[in-house]
């Protein structure tokens, strides 16, 4: 294999005829929003550029990522993507096994050293020096520091590498931490979700093999792309929350309407993701248009904020007491009224026990 | 215009809060009563209303008028910080509290003492009482800036990235990353909002009744009036 080989000499050694992979690279560029004309750019990006390796990492996680970028319709992971982006280490795809499953990650640094690419499904717990999750009888976050040092950019694939997720929920006995936390000194490229949609995975890893440059990327680290919008923007049942009917219970007229589901606590109003828009599984269905409402997966601490049933969540106030904004606010209303009552009849108490009302000997009515 | 001494007495009425500054107050208690409605109703909907979707606008309303009365806050706001620069020394109290002079501190601790029923004795307050002025500055400057910040950061999520709303109000989602989360800082900010008009409005009506000044006039014709003609420290 030499460094020089293109994406398209790779593509073609992997059988994918000419056809296919013009296709593919006309459905990127519209994948990408990009207009028509991009569509030979992309062809001839991956014609004449050297392919650059990806290696994807695991740590923590549940392979629901991978689960998901395997289910790439749109393009075929498959057919395309996999040979495409020369996968050259991937634990739970990859053939090789073992000693020499790590023999190629070595192979990597050595010969494509600050060229490649790394994905990160899953992150690394710190506690105990990281021994909650070890590979190769080493800790995952020493794999991790290695090849970030010898990476050229980091994509943090779904919400555990990009927020800490599930494992990094409270108390985080393990002390699960997003991949910006433990890496500091390279472009992390989040790409949240539990798992991220498919298609944005090939599309954001496309671009940036295409383009040979980071994605244009938020405040927080995310491709604008695909997370410039919140799922409530583009939602098929906006005109439902505008005009103001909802859900009340999952079994109601509303429901069988299909009314907004912000009462039943969806979170489409504050998550970013391009789940209304893209969907899932190629275009099937994602969780409003199936019924439910959003759980706002793509988003940081999504787990730890109480009921995934009420668009009220919950607040962490003081340490671990947790209650939802109205709890604490009706709360504390509540108590000033009482306590402005009680001061209102200590006041009258006071006037009237007053044997002379507070300095009065010089009234005058001025 | 000449500060008064504690003994000294006092010329008669004062005219404390001029014309833009009650107004002022008055369009900002309009705005917060809006918002506070309007918004526990966007956090806590009304009951679902039925037929066609293209018949109501009862969300698409609540939002509107959210926004519109929170144009008037923070444009208030801003102007009222203007009226300090040009008002009368009153018109500084809101913005500017002495905390760095130990008198301030001082009679802080005497309204404490004063409101808590351990003293009869009640100085006179021309402006604000100080312990007023210290809240009122949490409130109306601290937790206003605070609730125009994250409102707007909120805001911005609907006009998009690259918007005038986005530029400068989205660093509030560097600070915290869950819009989520800044949404119910944003209604828990609304709860002290009102926490403050129900201790604020019976501060004032109590000021009526047992204190040595009027209380609620002052801030409709401008003028302090007192009740006693005494120095303003207590005999």
């Amino acid at each position: 294999m030499s460094a020089h080989e293109t994406f398209y000499e790779v593509m073609r050694r992997h059988g994918i005829t000419r056809r296919s992979f013009l296709k593919f690279c006309s459905l990127t560029a519209a994948g990408l929003g990009l207009g028509p004309e991009f569509a030979g750019r992309i062809a001839h990006a991956l014609e004449t550029k050297p392919r650059t390796p990806v290696i994807w990492l695991h740590g923590l996680e549940c392979t629901c990522c991978t689960e998901s970028f395997i289910r790439s319709g749109n393009p075929l992971a498959g057919d395309v993507v996999l040979s495409m982006i020369s996968l050259d280490y991937d634990d739970t795809l990859m053939a090789a096994a073992g000693h020499q499953a790590e023999e190629l990650l070595q192979q990597t640094v050595e010969k494509y050293d600050g060229e490649f690419i790394l994905a990160c499904e899953g992150n690394p717990p710190l506690n105990e020096d990281g021994m909650y999750c070890i590979q190769a009888g080493k800790p995952y976050v020493e794999k991790l520091r290695y090849m970030a040092d010898h990476c050229k950019a980091i994509i943090a694939w779904g919400s555990c590498a990009s927020w800490g997720c599930v494992q990094a929920a409270k108390p985080n006995p393990t002390k699960a931490m997003p991949i910006h936390k433990v890496i500091l000194d390279k472009p992390v490229i989040k790409v949240p979700g539990c798992p991220p949609i498919a298609e944005v995975m090939t599309g954001v890893i496309t671009y940036m093999l295409a383009f040979d440059r980071l994605p244009p990327l938020d405040r927080q680290g995310r491709p604008k792309m695909f997370y410039g919008q919140r799922l409530h923007d583009k939602c098929y049942r906006r005109p439902h929350f505008d005009a103001g009917q909802f859900v009340e219970k999952f079994d109601d007229e509303g429901a069988r309407k299909g009314y907004c589901l912000y009462k039943m606590g969806c979170k489409g109003p504050t998550t970013y993701n391009a789940c209304s828009t893209i969907e899932w599984n190629g275009g099937l269905s994602w969780p409003v248009k199936s019924g439910h409402g959003c759980l706002g997966c793509a988003e940081e601490d999504f787990w730890d904020k109480g009921s995934f049933y009420s668009p009220v969540s919950n607040l962490n106030v003081t340490g671990n007491v947790e209650a939802t904004a109205n709890k604490i606010g009706g709360t504390l209303a509540a108590a000033a009224a009482i306590g402005v009552a009680a001061h209102a009849a200590a006041t009258v108490v006071q006037k009237v026990t007053a044997k002379k009302p507070p300095v009065s000997e010089e009234v005058s009515n001025g | 215009m000449a500060t008064f001494s504690d003994e000294q007495k006092l010329p008669g009425p004062i005219y404390v809060y001029q014309i833009p500054v009650r107004i002022w107050h008055w369009l900002h208690a309009l705005s917060i009563g809006a918002l506070i409605v309007t918004g526990y109703f966007i956090a806590s909907p009304l009951p679902s209303v039925s037929g066609e979707a293209s018949d109501h606008f009862v969300m698409g309303t609540l939002r509107l008028v959210h926004f519109s009365s929170a144009f008037v806050f923070a444009i208030g706001l801003f102007v009222r910080f203007y009226l300090a620069l040009t008002g009368n020394r009153y018109a500084r109290e809101l913005i500017i509290v002495p905390v760095w002079r130990g008198k301030f501190w001082r009679h802080v601790w005497h309204e404490i003492k004063f409101y808590a029923f351990v003293t009869r004795k009640a100085r006179k307050n021309i402006g604000h009482n100080p312990l007023a002025q210290l809240f009122m500055w949490m409130i109306n400057i601290a937790l206003a800036l605070f609730m125009v910040c994250t409102g707007f950061a909120l805001y911005s999520q609907g006009t998009g990235a690259g918007s005038w709303a986005d530029s400068l109000f989205g660093w509030v989602f560097v600070l915290e990353a869950s819009s989520q989360t800044v949404r119910m800082w944003h209604l828990m900010g609304m709860w002290l909002m009102l926490l403050f008009i129900i201790i604020h409005i019976y501060m004032v009506i109590r000021a009526d009744f047992a204190s040595r000044q009027n209380g609620t006039s002052a801030m409709i014709s401008g003028w302090r009036t007192f009740k006693d003609d005494g120095p303003i420290k207590p005999q």
